[in-house]
């Protein structure tokens, strides 16, 4: 990546980073609330998720089907509860809905609906299905000639689906400039292929920088924790013409949590009382 | 009384090119999708004619339904179209997640549909497409028995809002219907014969050998009912209730496998209110092959007279 000019101010990069934290640990208690979720995915996204609602995307939450609005496709759908957490936090509904992730009747679906829930652009869930539908609205958008840009995350286990590299080479073929995906890489899946110790379950998703290369895409490469970084490669995608983007962001599973970081086992675990207790202590619980 | 005249024959693909062009001249929000097969399933029509609405999406169908899926909630009408073996069964995820679930605005077209698809095997029939897409919450499934039928049915899909399969057949059909006064009814059967012994209960192609079919056991002191049934779902339940308390036996025909297709569909309807003497003449719990058309229909048991066999076999079981 090129030298970093600062396009935030370090005051905005401090808010963003408090309200990023503040996502965190709604995940938590999400997934702790409703005994289930998935929970090391969700918190490797969060920042991404926190630079794009909070301060990429043109979107009014309180219009939630804004025609003009930037749409956002969760690729990798079995990150629901950071979107949620990401979507309650700016205002599209009430966080005191989060408590009801994963209930009979709730808006929050184990994966993202959109027939139920205001705010999503997409309904997701089977991996490897969103980048399709991103690449469906953008297409759409450049049909239409309207100006708003779609956001996609796709995750870097969700990669091993053929389909994605079928939305890659249509992205590519109809020159969609006006869509940028994510890649949350965090070089980790449920089960996968195990390490040399046996517990750590590494992404096959090898050199994707030169895969994605190969499809055409323009490719940047970030910490995807560094919200400078996070919004200079949004401003560098939306100022490349003729071709999309891809932003593979380098993430961990688990993130913000240190016995959750890395370590596949936090996929889809609920905490217990001292888990809880201990991740929100090292998320500085109430602390600006 | 209905009667097949073989003479009329008209080429359902080419007259779902046409229509298709049509429409997309009338209505802006129309994209067909084609996975290559352009030239076979006549979308060509419209990329050669109308190109600002059509989109290549290459041999990639699982993508093709994704994007298909974007376009609608931006305010498109995406027609994709392939072979019904393709779209149905490469790309069912992507059909349920991304279109049926979220009850998107996209017409699917199943061209090559049934076992008559031009000598290409089993890997390219489709003698499932209709219990699978049945079987989806939110999806409309129909099909065609002739090229008037579609016609009408494409204009429909065109005015409801969601998503919509239609099964369409490679090779000319009869023309039983007449242009000028059908109408097509979603949800609703069409009585094309009375009778009182029995009724047929037919779809799609093979509605016209059902009436031809009819037509043989009148000679033999028969009184054989045809009706037809365009909406495999919502399938017209009043209709086959009907046909069974007047005839007390049914046979249902279609090009398409016995399980979960219209005869799946009738035997629920029967079952759950008017039990009567049932039999299914379809394709039974066999695949294809390649082979020409009349070879595969006298193979498979879906002649006029495999019909009539059917006929004989329910009326033994008829009770009183």
């Amino acid at each position: 990546m090129k030298p970093v000019e600062r396009l935030l101010l370090e005051s905005r990069e401090a808010e963003l980073r408090q309200l990023a934290k503040e996502i965190r640990r709604n995940v938590i208690k999400t997934v702790y609330h409703a005994r289930a979720g998935h929970i090391g995915g969700p918190l490797s996204a969060t920042d991404v998720l926190t630079a794009l609602y909070f301060e990429v995307m043109n979107i009014r939450p309180q219009d939630p089907t804004w025609e003009g609005r930037d749409r956002f496709v969760l690729s990798k759908g079995h990150s629901a509860i950071a979107l949620y957490c990401t979507l309650a936090e700016r205002g599209y509904f009430s966080k005191d809905e989060l408590h009801t992730f994963d209930e009979i009747n709730s808006r929050l679906q184990a994966h993202p609906d959109m027939t139920v829930l205001p705010g999503l652009d997409m309904s997701t869930g089977s991996l490897g299905q969103g980048i399709s539908s991103a690449v469906g609205i953008a297409l759409g958008a450049k049909l239409k000639q309207a100006p708003f840009h779609t956001y996609c995350m796709i995750g870097d286990g969700e990669s091993q689906e053929g389909q994605v590299w079928e939305a890659a080479d249509i992205a590519s073929k109809y020159a969609l400039d006006n869509l940028t995906i994510f890649m949350d890489y965090n070089q980790l899946q449920q089960y996968g292929w195990a390490g040399s110790n046996g517990r750590v379950r590494q992404i096959p998703v090898l050199q994707p920088e030169a895969r994605w290369q190969a499809f055409g895409f323009h490719v940047i490469q970030i910490d995807g924790y560094d919200m400078q970084q996070i919004v200079q490669a949004c401003q560098d995608a939306k100022q490349t013409k003729g071709k999309p983007t891809i932003i593979i962001a380098e993430t961990k599973k688990g993130k913000g949590v240190s016995f959750m970081e890395g370590d596949y086992l936090w996929h889809s675990r609920v905490p217990t009382d001292q888990e809880l207790a201990l991740a929100m202590a090292e998320l500085e619980e109430g602390a600006v | 009384m209905a009667e097949v005249k073989l003479a009329q024959q008209i080429s359902m693909r080419d007259v779902f090119g046409e229509k298709l062009l049509a429409l997309s001249r009338q209505d802006e929000r129309i994209v067909a999708l084609d996975g290559d097969l352009a030239n076979s399933t006549k979308l060509d029509k419209i990329a050669e004619n109308n190109p600002e609405q059509f989109l290549q999406m290459g041999i990639a169908e699982q993508n093709m339904l994704g994007v298909a899926a974007g376009l609608a909630t931006v305010g498109f009408q995406p027609w994709v179209c392939s072979f019904a073996a393709f779209v149905v069964k490469r790309a069912l995820d992507q059909i349920t997640v991304s279109i049926a679930q979220p009850k998107l605005n996209v017409k699917m077209v199943g061209a090559y549909s049934g076992l008559l698809n031009g000598c290409t095997g089993k890997s390219h029939q489709s003698l499932e497409d209709m219990a699978i897409m049945r079987s989806l919450a939110n999806m409309i499934v129909l099909a065609p028995a002739d090229a008037v039928e579609l016609d009408r049915m494409m204009a429909f899909a065109n005015e409801y809002d969601g998503p919509v399969y239609i099964r369409v057949a490679r090779d000319p059909l009869p023309v039983i219907f007449d242009s000028a006064s059908y109408r097509f009814e979603l949800g609703k059967g069409i009585q094309m014969r009375r009778g009182t012994d029995v009724t047929l209960i037919a779809t799609g192609t093979q509605t016209h050998r059902a009436i031809e079919a009819a037509v043989m056991m009148e000679k033999e002191g028969v009184s054989a009912g045809v009706l037809h049934i365009p909406s495999i779902k919502p399938i017209d339940v009043a209709a086959i209730v009907t046909a069974a308390e007047k005839t007390k036996a049914i046979v249902t025909v279609e090009e398409h496998t016995i399980y979960g297709g219209l005869g799946g569909a009738v035997a629920e309807v029967l079952g759950e209110h008017a039990p009567v003497p049932l039999e299914r003449i379809g394709v039974r719990d066999k695949n294809g092959e390649s082979g020409s058309n009349d070879a595969l229909l006298q193979k498979y048991g879906l002649t006029p007279w495999h019909i009539v066999d059917g006929v004989r076999r329910v009326l033994g079981r008829k009770k009183g």
